[in-house]
């Protein structure tokens, strides 16, 4: 079971919440002018990333707000949580100084 | 000592290096990988053509399946594609010459609310106006076939019926593999494992080439039949798909007496159970939430399932699990299979069986070949193409295909 740190109740079990899929996919800004390939776009498609991915949960049985995370879709890893609306965070690793690390 | 030894039994298949070409490549060596390259070679004359796997054949969702097999689906394009499939399984032992313990045990779908029992009989009409053998039995009847299933009504959610297919049943599922494969071999076609895809190489927005860790392939034609790892390689071949892979997981028991003659799936609690031939009792439910291509997934999803299945057989309260496991399945958001054409020239896709692959191998192989030899799809899979998400022809079995998927 993941052990998902909510941003305002801290660590709790994974059946605490609810999965919200791929973050960052904006309702289209001019829904009227989308041909059935973007229409399709927005509704079906979705990033299907092997390794970091951004996406949402809610904490459903607490204190019930949505946020995003960073998680590894292989390890399932968590790598960061950050608000609804922040942009997604940079977690590729500082490159190493020097050689011992 | 070594002269008392047996000869060791004849392998089903060879494993041959890479050729430089061939007329077609299939990615994915499991079910649907091995059923397409038998068909290509069966029924299109197709021999000059290989099957790359990146483990070892099989070793995928195919290694990982509950072997459920039925085709009791609502819509008519899923009936008759999963129909097709499960008369394709009726002669494929002995087409195949290999007896992969094929079971017409039946399938049983519990019904737990009025929703259920509405929905439930709803499916047995339009089954059996798609010729699929299917009926309603109240739960006397559900007794009678399945003494060890609690029909009383001191548990949360009561049997109160449930749907029938007499011809559904399970097999093994590696023995089904080793059939196809062997079959495969003596046709000519090259089975190669531990042979990853890692680009491919094009000619405009045509596919010429499968890039893999054992050198590059030339190739006519590409089918991407790799499950959960379908949108890996479509990104890779610069195209995407409307795919979530998620985590399925399974268990099963320790050995027992025979005590479960058909198998039971219930939709409602959400548990499924058969008992296999050698004698443990086989169990899944439904996805993890989320996104994963782990091969595991989180225990409550186990616990769960358990709790559901010693509610409807109080006689498993003292079995043990013995192992569960998972596999990365494909969802779609209609639930249904892509079976067709791709925006690249000349590759073709397999994809979007979810949580119910296994039943239709044959049927995608079959259909799946005829896309490939003819570049356009049999009427069966014309349905399942990749367009119906931008036309809106979805076939949404999200509930009505008999579980929670």
């Amino acid at each position: 079971m993941l052990l998902i740190s909510c941003p305002n109740c801290g660590p709790r079990d994974e059946t605490e919440f609810h999965y919200g899929g791929q973050a960052h996919v904006a309702y289209p800004e001019n829904p009227n002018q989308l041909n059935d390939r973007e229409w399709a776009e927005y509704l079906f498609y979705r990033d299907n990333t092997k390794g970091t991915f951004a996406e949402r949960w809610v904490h459903s049985t607490g204190c019930r707000q949505w946020f995003n995370i960073l998680r590894d879709t292989v390890s399932y890893d968590i790598k960061a949580v950050y608000p609804m609306g922040a942009l997604r965070p940079d977690t590729t690793p500082a490159a190493p100084e020097g050689a011992a690390k | 000592m070594a002269d008392l030894l047996p000869e060791h039994p004849e392998f089903l298949w060879h494993n041959p290096d890479p050729k430089p070409s061939y007329d077609a490549v299939i990615v994915g060596g499991g079910g649907h990988g091995l059923a397409t390259a038998y068909f290509l070679a069966k029924n299109h004359g197709m021999t000059n053509i290989a099957v790359l796997e990146k483990g070892w054949l099989a070793g995928g969702n195919m290694a990982r399946n509950t072997t459920i097999i039925r085709s009791n689906y609502l819509w008519d394009e899923s009936a008759a594609i999963y129909e097709h499939a499960l008369k394709l399984w009726e002669i494929l032992p002995e087409e195949l010459e290999y007896d992969f313990l094929f079971s017409q045990r039946g399938v049983m779908n519990l019904a737990h609310t009025l929703g259920d029992v509405r929905e439930s009989m709803r499916r047995v009409g339009a089954n059996k106006l798609n010729g699929v053998d299917a009926e309603w039995l109240d739960p006397q009847q559900v007794k009678e076939l399945c003494p060890i299933l609690n029909i009383s009504d001191n548990i949360r959610y009561p049997v109160m019926g449930a749907t029938y297919q007499p011809r559904a049943g399970i097999a093994k599922h590696d023995h089904v593999a080793w059939a196809f494969a062997r079959k495969c071999d003596e046709l000519g076609v090259d089975i190669i494992q531990n042979c990853e895809v890692t680009g491919f190489v094009k000619d405009g927005n045509r596919v010429v080439g499968v890039k893999t860790n054992r050198g590059t392939i030339n190739t006519e034609k590409v089918g991407l039949c790799a499950a959960g790892h379908s949108s890996v390689l479509a990104e890779m071949a610069g195209f995407r798909l409307p795919i979530q892979s998620h985590p399925l997981q399974a268990l099963v028991s320790e050995l027992h007496e025979p005590v479960h003659p058909t198998v039971v799936m219930s939709n409602h609690v959400h548990v499924y159970v058969s008992q296999a031939h050698k004698g443990e009792l086989v169990m899944g439910a439904g996805v993890d939430s989320y996104n994963g291509y782990g091969q595991r997934g989180s225990f409550h999803v186990i616990e769960q399932q358990m709790a559901a299945a010693v509610e409807l057989f109080p006689i498993f309260a003292r079995a043990h699990v013995l192992r569960t496991w998972g596999g990365i399945v494909d969802t779609t958001l209609d639930a249904s299979p892509i079976v067709g054409t791709t925006p690249v020239e000349n590759m073709f896709v397999n994809c979007g069986w979810g949580t119910g692959g296994f039943k239709g191998t044959p049927a995608a192989g079959l259909t799946f070949a005829h896309t490939i030899a003819t570049g356009a799809p049999h009427k069966l899979n014309a349905p399942f193409s990749l367009e119906r998400f931008e036309t809106g022809a979805l076939i949404d079995e999200h509930g009505a295909a008999a579980v929670a998927h």
